[in-house]
């Protein structure tokens, strides 16, 4: 079905157009980036330098405002694969699969970086680089889930399967989310517990929270706009494939 | 016609029990990696007793999820490439029943077998004696999820180019909860703990993966025949 | 300044973290752009190629149109 003649119909079917989602994400992009900018600088400004060292960790607390919004968004990232999948199976939606191939490399180098820079935080103040606890073996999951989804991507020709396939996967791979999340509340094991999502006021100096949340947003920013980019880049991947099997076909006479 | 519910079931365990008992030691094959691989980490590691007795609750847990993943292939592949797949897809069985069925056959072929090896392993491995029945008993709870669970990855990968490999880093996060449990179960009873915590999560993840892989691998395998 | 590189002595791990921080997620944005402007030329250029395209019509992908 030709989409740009087709009658009008919401705002979700008038963006599958790739010409109208290219033009909305050039307008876009540069909010985000702008965005990224703003809170990163202020964020480390506010974290490298202008915040409280806690008395137990001294300076190593700064590393969290690296690797703390590193695991939000790796979550968040997970459950953008995990709806756009959900999205593409009941409605087909074409940005939707689009979506989800271009968020999990993102999402995998989130997770790595949270996985890292924790490790690095670990070593300091609790004296290991890596412990199985349960919230490190299931962040370490969730960098397997990525690996798995890419993976699986790959595996088919036909792209149309690949899609499908990786939106049961990442639906069904959506249970360890929850298990990240609850696992330092069920397990009472070494990584601390929820100190800012919690229902009575954050259990963290006002002083760490700001440059924390400046951070989730830079990364937040970082994310929508890599985001938009790799949907570009795949959409102009697909043109490419068609351009060339198009003018196979025609060089054949 | 005397056609109940469960008749769907009934004739699609009995028809894969029976091409496996036709392909004869095709299917043990899984149970004899199993065997095998366990073997060799006294031969890897040295025959120290102690050495063994810690760890091997969890290496014949780890050489169970191994073998499983081994044997996941035959539960659709070579209904795949006959085309009978398509046939159970379509056909007014409801999908889900048959793929339960499917999925408890190759627990009676690969799974059963592994936990009545396991005794033995856990007697080569040095697994002192109060950690065999649960041993047992947690082998084959959780050899149930393991064949369910794993029937999700084998679904997905029908057709694709780099099976093997790619249904372990599927299946992998997905077993990982079972693996925990299950050897948890075992360390505990071992040490003198209770292990009836660990059994009944385990037990949770057999019946939730009961009753809602098959619908899941159900739609899987309907894409996968589109 | 010095005490502010220093990081109370735990300069390597502070500076570490931050640093891998910023080369994957520097990299994964460049990758992406840069990738990206190299697909669109090369879009361009076969665009080029097949002048019976009305190449301003950026429809559904060139699927539909009959060569």
């Amino acid at each position: 079905m030709n989409l740009s003649t087709a009658p009008k119909g919401n705002f979700w079917h008038r963006l599958a157009n790739p010409a109208r989602f290219e033009r909305l994400a050039r307008w876009l992009t540069p909010w985000f980036l702008l965005g990224f900018l703003g809170f990163v600088s202020t964020g480390l400004y506010f974290g490298l330098y202008a915040s409280p060292i806690d008395y137990q960790q001294k300076d190593t607390v700064r590393i969290m405002y690296v690797h703390v919004p590193a695991a939000w968004l790796a979550m968040m990232t997970y459950s953008t694969l995990a709806i756009s999948g959900f999205v593409f199976l009941v409605w087909r939606h074409p940005l939707a699969e689009v979506a989800g191939l271009a968020a999990a490399p993102i999402g995998a180098v989130f997770t790595a970086l949270a996985l890292v820079t924790g490790a690095i935080w670990g070593q300091p103040t609790w004296g290991t680089w890596w412990v199985w606890d349960a919230r490190l073996t299931s962040v370490l999951i969730l960098f397997f889930l990525f690996i798995g989804y890419i993976a699986l991507r790959n595996a088919f020709d036909d792209p149309s399967r690949a899609a499908k396939s990786t939106a049961i996967l990442a639906i069904v791979g959506a249970v360890n989310l929850p298990i990240i999340k609850f696992s330092v509340e069920w397990w009472n094991t070494l990584h601390q517990p929820a100190s800012v999502s919690r229902f009575d006021a954050p259990a963290i100096d006002p002083a760490m929270l700001r440059p924390l949340l400046l951070m989730a947003c830079a990364y937040l920013c970082l994310f929508f706009f890599v985001l938009i980019f790799r949907m570009r880049l795949e959409l102009v991947r697909r043109r490419i494939t068609a351009l060339q099997y198009a003018q196979a076909g025609v060089s054949d006479r | 016609m005397g056609r109940t519910e469960l008749s769907g079931f009934i004739a699609t365990l009995n028809r894969d029990l029976s091409i496996a008992r036709r392909e004869g030691g095709e299917a043990f094959l899984a149970v004899l990696f199993f065997v095998l691989g366990a073997l060799l980490f006294p031969l890897g590691v040295g025959p120290e007793a102690q050495l063994l007795a810690a760890v091997s609750a969890g290496l014949i847990w780890v050489m169970a999820l191994l073998s499983t993943l081994l044997a996941l292939d035959r539960l659709f592949q070579a209904d795949w490439r006959e085309g009978t797949l398509e046939l159970l897809v379509i056909s007014p069985e409801p999908l889900p029943l048959i793929i339960a069925a499917k999925c408890t056959a190759h627990w009676i072929v690969t799974g059963l077998p592994m936990a009545v090896a396991a005794p033995v392993m856990a007697l080569l491995l040095n697994l002192p004696p109060e950690g065999w029945f649960t041993l047992v008993g947690a082998l084959l709870i959780g050899g149930l999820a393991l064949s369910f669970i794993g029937s999700i990855c084998a679904a997905l990968l029908i057709g694709s180019r780099r099976g093997g490999v790619l249904m372990t880093i599927l299946a992998l996060p997905l077993y990982i909860p079972t693996l925990i449990f299950g050897a948890g179960a075992v360390q505990a009873a071992v040490g003198g703990y209770e292990s009836t915590g660990h059994l009944a999560l385990m037990g949770a993840i057999t019946l939730s993966s009961i009753s809602l892989c098959p619908w899941v691998t159900s739609a899987a395998l309907k894409q996968a025949m589109e | 300044m010095n005490e502010f590189f220093n990081m109370g002595g735990y300069a390597v791990y502070v500076w570490t973290a931050y640093g891998i921080t910023a080369f994957l997620l520097m990299g994964l944005v460049f990758g992406t752009v840069l990738v990206l402007k190299n697909s669109e030329k090369k879009l361009k250029a076969l665009e080029a190629l097949s002048p019976r395209r009305r190449q301003r019509q950026k429809s559904s992908g060139g699927e539909d149109e009959k060569p």
